[in-house]
């Protein structure tokens, strides 16, 4: 008996000791960034092994934020460019909010046609969209692109949010699965007292709904917010640019052969932040989605 | 769902009359009260939906073949060529080199990955339900793949970086990570796992929740080590969830940029010049748009045949639990 016992809680030591080391590697780089953040860059290359800030400054944040002069900038080891963060993150948040809202709110109303409603045609229009899910974003990215620029929507909020905002295949699917898996007696009951269809959608369905349209609003929002690829393409113009745009171009604009580290890592703090506070939060309901996602 | 779906079809079937004695037997049928109206309701309902399918999905697809065949500048209109993109990407040295990086990468982000990922998820199943736990686990996740990218250029910065500082004080030699033809792909490969993983191991370990705890207890009492638990029970039970994550996992491994873009641009010397990179260079930097479609639709082509086999891995794994 206590052999066995001896022997189970070594391997809770060995799992524990795994689970640490993995914890340390995710969570490492979050306070490598910010320990950079507060440095000073000369101070940093003499002693590029301390783990706390060499030679703490405010410098590095102040220089990202345009709040610094380009000769203070220049003498601190950086290139004079900043990042005007508000306009960034605006634009982040309506490329990020538009986008999620339109495409959940879309895909909720072909799920309840699809789940509810009976009418011709209906198996054959949900197979049809079904074929969109083996279809991969690179090959219709650059017919996408050359639709935008004839339609005139290039560096428009337009253009970047127009072709991911109507129809999502998984969407509907996901949503569609959690519909059929309802019990619709109130809504029959509903419906039998006279509601019209839609208020009964609004009324009685999207409430029942509204777990799984949290979980994919939360997930889109997440994609969104992080997407990169496809506002490259779509904007060259910093007006609708969004914020992982403007760090790609500040880290481009860091010099090559001496990279202002404290500069750059303060840039991708400023960046990485409203996901963070998202993240402080909804945690629990983000790791909730996650897990729901993938066992649906 | 699948017996509301048969009745769905019974009654469709069925007569007007049969229909209405069904619907008056059946309160909890959904389809039973008046769908007069339905058909004109559906369509405006999936009327965003199918619009957006059509138009930025079916017709860009089509529009993508056509353009394979063509020589398109995006400037001019585009010049029907036959086959000769595809006559020019057998004989082009730097897509297959691309197509053999992309591999290499997706072999080793996608392998490491879900080895990290399962272990991490069953550790975390046996040890403890801590939200906060999961929680900074998904971490990185959260962030974009530039964010992660600079950050890890920073780390593994050959004079700098921590990593190599470490490695260095260990007694090791300092590494080019990002820098040299060998470790281009292995690092990148590194920072999406980095990434990816905690994503990973969130889906996995949702499904390790479904198993019932009894059969664990029954194993236990049976005197079986929680290795052997861990191999016999666990693993095959997860296989329809492990089979979804390695598609997903390979499906996003192929089509890899923004990591690259940030850390290595395809370098050094096309060492890690991925198919999509390649793509976006073609395209892009010299506005070879038929070229950089025909490239596209072979990335689907190879994209297709693992969705194929991922049909197969789960129609196996289902007789395999069934059974």
């Amino acid at each position: 008996m206590t052999a066995t016992r001896r022997r189970f809680s070594m391997g809770r030591a060995a799992a524990w000791t795994y689970l640490v080391g993995v914890l340390f590697v995710t969570i490492f780089p979050f306070y490598w960034i910010l320990r950079t953040a507060l440095s000073d860059n000369y101070a940093l290359s003499a002693d590029p092994a301390s783990p706390l800030p060499v030679g703490f400054t405010w410098g590095p944040f102040k220089r990202v934020l345009g709040l610094a002069t380009t000769q203070e900038s220049i003498a601190e080891g950086g290139s004079g460019a900043s990042i005007e963060i508000g306009h960034f993150l605006v634009n982040s948040v309506v490329y990020a909010t538009v986008s999620t809202a339109l495409i959940v709110f879309f895909s909720t109303l072909a799920a309840y046609a699809f789940s509810r409603l009976h009418w011709r045609g209906r198996d054959f229009m949900f197979s049809l969209f079904l074929t969109a899910l083996m279809v991969p974003g690179i090959l219709t990215l650059l017919p996408n692109f050359v639709l935008v620029k004839e339609l005139g929507l290039l560096n428009t909020f337009a253009g970047m949010i127009l072709p991911g905002a109507l129809f999502s295949a998984f969407n509907i699917f996901f949503l569609r699965q959690f519909m059929l898996g309802l019990s619709t007696e109130t809504e029959e009951a509903a419906l039998l007292d006279g509601a019209g269809r839609l208020r009964v959608l609004f009324g009685i369905t999207l409430p029942m709904t509204s777990g799984p349209i949290i979980t994919l609003s939360i997930l889109g929002f997440i994609g969104m917010w992080n997407d990169y690829f496809w506002p490259l393409l779509v904007t060259s113009d910093e007006s609708v640019q969004p914020l992982t745009l403007a760090l790609a171009v500040f880290k481009q604009s860091s010099p090559q052969a001496q990279p202002d580290w404290a500069g750059l890592m303060a840039a991708t703090l400023v960046a990485a932040l409203p996901m963070l506070a998202l993240f402080m939060v909804f945690g629990r309901r983000i790791v909730n989605s996650i897990g729901f996602s993938g066992i649906k | 769902m699948a017996v509301l779906e048969t009745t769905a079809r019974d009654q469709r079937a069925s007569g007007e009359a049969t229909r209405r004695r069904k619907s008056v037997r059946r309160t909890t049928n959904p389809y039973s009260p008046a769908h007069r109206g339905d058909g004109r309701l559906a369509w405006v309902l999936i009327a965003p939906a199918l619009v957006g399918f059509v138009v930025f999905a079916a017709y860009p697809t089509l529009r993508g073949i056509y353009l394979s065949f063509t020589d398109f500048a995006v400037l001019s209109p585009p010049e029907w060529i036959g086959l000769d993109n595809y006559r020019e990407l057998l004989h082009d040295d730097v897509f297959w080199s691309s197509l053999g990086v992309t591999v290499y990468f997706v072999l080793l982000s996608v392998s490491l990955s879900l080895v990290v990922s399962v272990a991490t998820a069953a550790v975390l199943h046996r040890l403890t339900s801590s939200t906060v736990i999961r929680g900074l686990i998904i971490l990185p996740f959260l962030i974009s793949a530039v964010v992660a990218g600079t950050v890890w250029w920073w780390m593994l910065d050959s004079q700098l970086g921590i990593v190599n500082i470490v490695i260095k004080a260990l007694g090791g030699d300092g590494i080019q990570f990002l820098t040299s033809r060998g470790w281009a792909i292995p690092s990148v490969a590194l920072i999406s796992v980095w990434k990816q993983m905690g994503y990973t191991a969130i889906i996995i370990f949702a499904g390790l929740q479904t198993i019932p705890p009894t059969i664990y207890e029954a194993g236990r009492v049976d005197g079986a080590s929680e290795l052997r638990m861990f191999r016999t029970l666990t693993l095959p039970l997860l296989r329809p969830i492990l089979a979804l994550v390695v598609v997903l996992n390979i499906i996003g491994a192929f089509q890899v940029f923004d990591i690259v873009q940030v850390t290595t641009k395809g370098g050094p010397a096309n060492a890690s010049n991925v198919l999509q990179m390649y793509i976006y260079s073609k395209a892009f930097g010299q506005f070879d748009f038929g070229y950089a479609a025909a490239m596209s639709l072979a990335l689907f082509v190879i994209l297709i045949a693992i969705t194929f086999l991922q049909m197969r891995l789960l129609r196996a794994s289902e007789s395999d639990t069934n059974a």
